[in-house]
């Protein structure tokens, strides 16, 4: 299964968003989240909506075709593939210690990706602070890439300061 | 029925206890509970009195003299020959052999004396040995006062939330450390200087390691772990991670973030297995557990009533009385329903 995000302008009139969501469901897709807004009508009176879904990937070329064929106007379709996002802070010689190949180790894994990085870094000799976001497919793909960023600071002789844990 | 307490250990904490017994004898008399203490020892002496020590005169003694009596016996003696029903227990936290806390109690137990404690170490080392033992001899053991100073988070987990199972607890132990990370959060401040400060103030140690190494969230970690999951752990299994790394830029960079730097202790129950471990960590801007200054909040999680979250302080010889206090009343409570 794969989460879909589409953004489509449908015509204002009774009966288009049932259209859209009927093949999406006849193919075996879960709806897991409709947005209308009504309030932001485009210059030709349309209204933007956006759809989330999750479906087996290789259905989703035939919903897409299907949808055309109903000329629903698709704006954009994707996969939505980093689902779940969580912060940390290293502490230590953040940089000197090859920052690429700290990323790298998490970009490389296919599940995760550091998305975002700020960095403080008070002095030459002195240790230095990174905030880094990452993101995953999924809750277990984060999980992962917090155990490869441990093992890592580890290694590196890092601080790593971690998201206080939820049950 | 008479209670007769002795207090063994007279620094800021058995003090703290003396004075709040004088200053509550009243109202505690008018809830129907009588007692006098008959003995207390320091390190080096102690003072006797079978009819009733004067709290406010030994006070006044320790504070001028440095010790609390002339007497030869020791507290060991004292705990053995001079009849009494609960011996207080705040000798100073040793983490390396829990004594002489640990004797104390031992013997305490084989006497037939119940127990309430604020010593750490004993429990973070030994904690089935004396569960057991007092079990074993019909006898009352509590220590409210070794997890987070007057917040009553193992009798509120015990016995207010009875009938819900714990899944875990998370939370700010040690109120030096808060002190510390708040003061270097709020000024920008690097980790020596507040650390002086904080000395200064008197809210660190000369040898600050006890706390900023996160030894002493562990040793609270580990008494919460054994009476909540009914374990036996002893506090170095507990993974431990202290503040003295972390620099102004970090906390700058969380801030800027929503979120700031908290020493957390954690215990929870994942599956069949019990994750346990202190070290800092991210939390946000606005929650629950985002104290400042020196104190403490505990985050109990609970499969029916939820999440509770407490906060209070952490230490000071009154805020530990007051633990103590409530952990002697319920003895008393108890004794009275089991007569």
């Amino acid at each position: 299964m794969i989460r879909i995000s589409m953004d489509l302008e449908l015509k204002d009139v009774p009966g288009q968003l049932v259209s859209v969501l009927r093949p999406i469901s006849e193919k075996g897709g879960n709806i897991v989240s409709v947005v209308h807004h009504r309030d932001k009508k485009t210059p030709t009176g349309a209204i933007p909506v956006q759809i989330t879904f999750e479906i087996e990937e290789k259905k989703v070329k035939e919903v897409l075709k299907e949808l055309e064929a109903h000329g629903i106007r698709i704006v954009r379709a994707g996969e939505d593939r980093l689902r779940e996002t969580t912060s940390v802070i290293l502490v230590g010689h953040v940089v000197h210690t090859d920052i690429r190949d700290t990323i790298d180790a998490i970009d490389k894994t296919g599940f995760a990706e550091v998305i975002d990085l700020s960095l403080k870094m008070p002095g030459v000799e002195k240790p230095s602070a990174a905030f880094m976001t990452i993101s995953a497919t999924s809750e277990e793909g984060l999980r992962k890439a917090l155990q490869i960023l441990r093992e890592i600071s580890e290694r590196k002789n890092l601080l790593l300061i971690e998201p206080v844990r939820w049950l | 029925m008479k209670l007769r307490f002795t207090i063994v250990g007279f620094g800021s904490v058995g003090q703290g206890v003396a004075e709040v017994l004088e200053r509550k004898k009243d109202e505690l008399e008018k809830m129907g509970f009588d007692f006098e203490v008959v003995g207390i020892a320091d390190s080096s002496s102690s003072f006797i009195d079978e009819n009733g020590v004067n709290l406010v005169e030994a006070i006044k003694r320790k504070r001028e003299t440095g010790t609390v009596g002339k007497e030869e016996i020791t507290a060991i003696e004292m705990i053995k020959e001079i009849p009494h029903d609960i011996m207080i227990e705040v000798t100073p936290t040793n983490v390396e052999s829990g004594e002489p806390g640990l004797s104390h109690i031992l013997t305490a137990f084989e006497n037939g004396r119940h127990v309430v404690t604020s010593n750490k170490g004993p429990l973070a080392l030994h904690f089935r040995k004396l569960v057991s033992l007092a079990k074993e001899k019909g006898l009352h053991f509590r220590y409210e006062a070794c997890v987070g100073g007057a917040m009553p988070v193992i009798n509120l987990t015990k016995e207010l939330l009875a009938g819900n199972e714990i899944k875990g607890i998370v939370g700010i132990f040690n109120g030096t450390c808060n002190y510390i990370l708040t003061r270097m959060a709020s000024e920008q401040l690097p980790y020596e200087h507040v650390l002086s400060e904080a000395q200064e103030l008197g809210i660190a140690e000369m040898d600050p390691s006890y706390d900023v190494e996160g030894i002493d969230t562990a040793l609270k970690l580990t008494i919460l772990a054994n009476t909540i999951f009914d374990l036996n752990i002893s506090f170095k299994d507990v993974n431990r991670k202290g503040i003295t790394e972390i620099n102004p830029e970090a906390l700058i960079l969380a801030q800027e973030h929503g979120y700031t730097i908290k020493l957390v202790g954690y215990v929870l129950k994942n599956g069949d297995k019990i994750d346990i471990g202190v070290s800092p960590m991210l939390v946000p801007l606005g929650h629950p557990l985002s104290v400042g200054g020196t104190l403490n909040a505990a985050a109990i999680y609970t499969d029916l009533a939820s999440e509770i979250t407490i906060t209070g302080k952490g230490a000071g010889s009154l805020e530990t009385a007051s633990a103590i206090l409530s952990d002697l009343i319920s003895i008393a409570r108890s004794l009275r329903v089991e007569k």
